[in-house]
């Protein structure tokens, strides 16, 4: 990030990123990655620990990518990557396959965001209001649809804005729906009063955090939210 | 004796009209009906409104349709793709009409049309320009915007194998938007890597029924692109 880094902490890498949001998702829940980072996050979740991850393009049971030799030319994702089957996996057309995330029956979320706003708005499909072709592809459907909606993101813009905001100056994807931000600095919930910091990266204080976000930040209290 | 095989692309394509909407199947390279979309070329309908995911990439198939100039607009929920040169030139050029729909949305709106649903509420898209326009309404509390159904005139589709009744399966993540878009199209045209003898479906594993089917042409058409 571009923003000045203190002798004291370091920001996450992608990777480290993605491994600390699959801490937090349990075994048992239906998950949707989004295209790019969010999509990182399978690869931190062992294979062991039954989370059953669901693409768009109607598949439900996806597992990781295959080995090059074994790639299957017509079994892709979402983000038009091919993927495999795990035992037990499903497919379905695409009616189906958004009704999963339309119906509520989608636990978790997790996308990529331009920006998020203290009320839970994400921004994640136009940069800007002239952009009159801008992709929406399925966002709009799991940010409304999923039943809970994180957002994984890098704390700020290659050039140091915070993508933490007040209020999102982006065209919305959906109002409200953010639930916790996942960032390269630290982990936020969205509550009534605004962004409740839960974890930051080590050495970092609390006052070096808020310089570097836009919206006002609170302190959680000790105890996590779930 | 019920055959919906028709034996040459001319016969499949018989009928589309100028100002058809054109509903074609696929996401990404998988299931899409290419041969039928090189057959629409050929066939030269005309001021064409065409639904599908993507524009097209390159300059073959569908964006080759569209760089014809066949193609009043263009409803899709991405209009990217790794090589969409003719949909942006087209656009640009101010040539080319689109209309961005959330891709559950796009899918629910055909699912509605296969299913005589005129319009349906939905919560995506709320509180959004994708919504602004259109009417809402609240349900127990919560704000949902009305989308309307969309008919196609002609349904493209890609299937694994076909029987002769027109009963379908697809392959994998092939089947993605052809299930829907063949019960939503009046004229619902398929291309079938597989012929197989009527009964030699499990009746269990048909994916589309044939009622949803017109016509069937054997395109061996073999895998899809590994990019």
């Amino acid at each position: 990030m571009a923003a000045p880094v203190a002798a004291n902490w370091k920001p996450l890498t992608r990777d480290q990123m993605a491994a600390r949001v699959a801490q937090d998702i349990p075994e048992g829940w239906y998950v949707n990655l989004g295209i790019g980072l969010p999509t990182l996050i399978a690869n931190h979740v062992p294979l062991d620990r039954e989370v059953i991850f669901h693409s768009e393009n109607g598949v439900l049971g996806m597992g990781p990518a295959p080995a090059k030799d074994k790639v299957d030319p017509w079994l892709i994702n979402a983000g038009k990557q091919h993927v495999t089957l795990r035992p037990g996996g499903s497919y379905c057309h695409h009616a189906d396959s958004f009704a999963m995330i339309r119906g509520g029956h989608i636990d978790l979320c997790v996308l990529g965001a331009f920006q998020v706003a203290e009320n839970g708005d994400i921004a994640n499909w136009a940069t800007s209001e002239n952009d009159t072709a801008p992709a929406v592809g399925g966002a709009m459907d799991l940010a409304a649809g999923a039943k809970r909606l994180w957002v994984l993101m890098e704390h700020t813009t290659k050039t140091g804005e915070s993508k933490l905001v007040r209020k999102c100056t982006y065209p919305l994807t959906a109002p409200g729906v953010v639930k916790r931000v996942y960032t390269n600095l630290a982990v936020l919930d969205v509550t009534p009063a605004g962004f409740a910091v839960i974890e930051m990266v080590p050495g970092i204080t609390f006052d070096e955090l808020q310089a570097l976000t836009d919206a006002p930040l609170h302190r959680a209290s000790a105890a996590r939210a779930a | 004796m019920i055959n919906k095989f028709v034996r040459t692309m001319a016969e499949a394509m018989e009928g589309i009209q100028d100002g058809s909407t054109v509903l074609i199947g696929g996401f990404g390279s998988v299931g899409q009906p290419n041969a039928l979309i090189d057959g629409l070329i050929e066939q030269g309908a005309k001021d064409l409104t065409v639904v599908a995911n993507n524009p097209g990439v390159g300059r073959v198939g569908l964006a080759r349709l569209l760089d014809l100039g066949r193609v009043r607009k263009i409803i899709c929920s991405f209009p990217r793709s790794s090589d969409p040169i003719v949909f942006e030139t087209l656009y640009r050029e101010g040539r080319i009409e689109l209309e961005i729909v959330p891709q559950g949305t796009m899918a629910e709106r055909m699912r509605a049309a296969g299913a005589g649903i005129p319009a349906f509420y939905t919560p995506t898209g709320v509180g959004t320009k994708l919504a602004e326009g259109k009417e809402i309404r609240e349900f127990n509390g919560r704000p949902y915007v009305m989308e309307t159904a969309i008919q196609g005139d002609v349904a493209l589709i890609e299937a694994w194998e076909a029987d002769r009744w027109g009963n379908l399966t697809y392959r994998a993540s092939g089947r993605n938007f052809n299930p829907i878009m063949a019960m939503a199209g009046k004229l619902t045209i398929v291309q079938t890597q597989h012929v197989v003898e009527l009964g030699q479906l499990d009746p269990e594993k048909i994916v589309t029924p044939g009622i949803f089917v017109d016509r069937v042409l054997h395109v061996p058409y073999g895998d899809p692109m590994i990019s």
